[in-house]
């Protein structure tokens, strides 16, 4: 009888709406930079170049450092 | 409000990092320590001088591992989450699971697996002290390039798609990736420093838990973040038919 009429359903995948750049930019700055630092002195302090002194941190981090696959020393 | 998006996701993306890392602790602590302890015995069998401990190895074992394994996956679940938000939408017809799990296999490719597959893990003993200059340089420019290569790769899959179709675009796309970290494989420098006597079996043990630490800290960060991105994004119930209603809480 009546034709069916193809109708939008709740099943159809639909794209997420995409979060413009410019309200991502400030955070990925900021948040960008600090994680960048926290991988730095889990990484890399006191191994190839220090900030601090002595060999604390790099003592302290030393097996996250081999099994996370850092070169250690 | 899309700024606050961001924020929320960033936020989520740290918890699961932090969960993801307790994860790959257990992992860390059960698989990997075991190949450290063997290493270090065979470092004090073969070498003369002994250095006095700054940190004892039961702390470096426990809290020490802790820490690091910790702060590494809030960091790079922090990081995951700001490239998830531009990533959302972007990438293809994913949902917000979908686009979590794909970019944490993707980060765990091109953050993990492309510097491991040339600069694999080294327990302790095996290195030399005098390069570690210049392993560090090579490490961290060859986690470097497997981003910004599989950024760009990810560039170049979305630029052909329309003339290419998607699959074609993609499978191109990862052809290129291969090629691109296959000319940084054979032209930067090998790096060799196992000790002669080294056991090849403790060495190939000890880079599989590496390996399976990253897989369980990507897996685990990109099922969790995928869920907590889900119900931000879509505060609806996502299986139809379960009759509850969770308020939207915005």
């Amino acid at each position: 009888m009546a034709q069916t009429v193809a109708q939008p359903t709740a099943t159809t995948p639909a794209v997420p709406a995409t979060l413009p750049l410019k309200a991502i930019a400030p955070w990925a700055v900021f948040f960008g930079i600090l994680m960048l630092v926290l991988l730095y002195f889990v990484g890399a302090e006191q191994g190839a170049t220090s900030v601090f002194n002595g060999t604390d941190v790099h003592e302290w981090v030393h097996d996250a450092r081999h099994l996370l696959g850092f070169p250690c020393h | 409000m899309n700024s606050t998006t961001v924020r929320n996701l960033l936020v989520r993306g740290m918890l699961a990092g932090l969960a993801a890392g307790v994860l790959a602790l257990v992992v860390a602590y059960f698989l990997g320590e075991p190949s450290v302890d063997n290493a270090i015995s065979f470092e004090d069998a073969h070498s003369h001088e002994h250095e006095m401990e700054v940190v004892s190895r039961s702390l470096q074992s426990t809290a020490g591992l802790a820490t690091g394994v910790l702060v590494y996956g809030v960091a790079f679940g922090g990081i995951a989450a700001l490239a998830f938000c531009v990533a959302l939408g972007r990438v293809g017809r994913f949902g917000p699971r979908a686009t979590a799990l794909l970019l944490s296999g993707c980060a765990l490719l091109a953050v993990y697996v492309v510097p491991f597959l040339k600069y694999p893990a080294n327990p302790p003993s095996v290195g030399d002290p005098d390069t570690i200059g210049k392993r560090t340089t090579l490490y961290f420019l060859m986690m470097l390039l497997g981003v910004l290569l599989a950024v760009a790769a990810t560039i170049l899959g979305k630029r052909l798609a329309p003339t290419l179709g998607t699959w074609y675009a993609t499978v191109l796309a990862v052809a290129a990736f291969a090629v691109a970290i296959g000319l940084a494989y054979a032209f930067l420098p090998a790096v060799n420093e196992v000790p002669k006597d080294f056991p090849a079996t403790l060495l190939w043990r000890f880079r599989l838990s590496a390996l399976a630490i990253q897989a369980v800290l990507w897996g685990g960060f990109g099922l969790l973040f995928g869920e907590l991105a889900e119900r931000q994004l879509n505060p609806k119930p996502a299986t139809a038919g379960s009759g509850r209603r969770v308020p939207a809480t915005h």
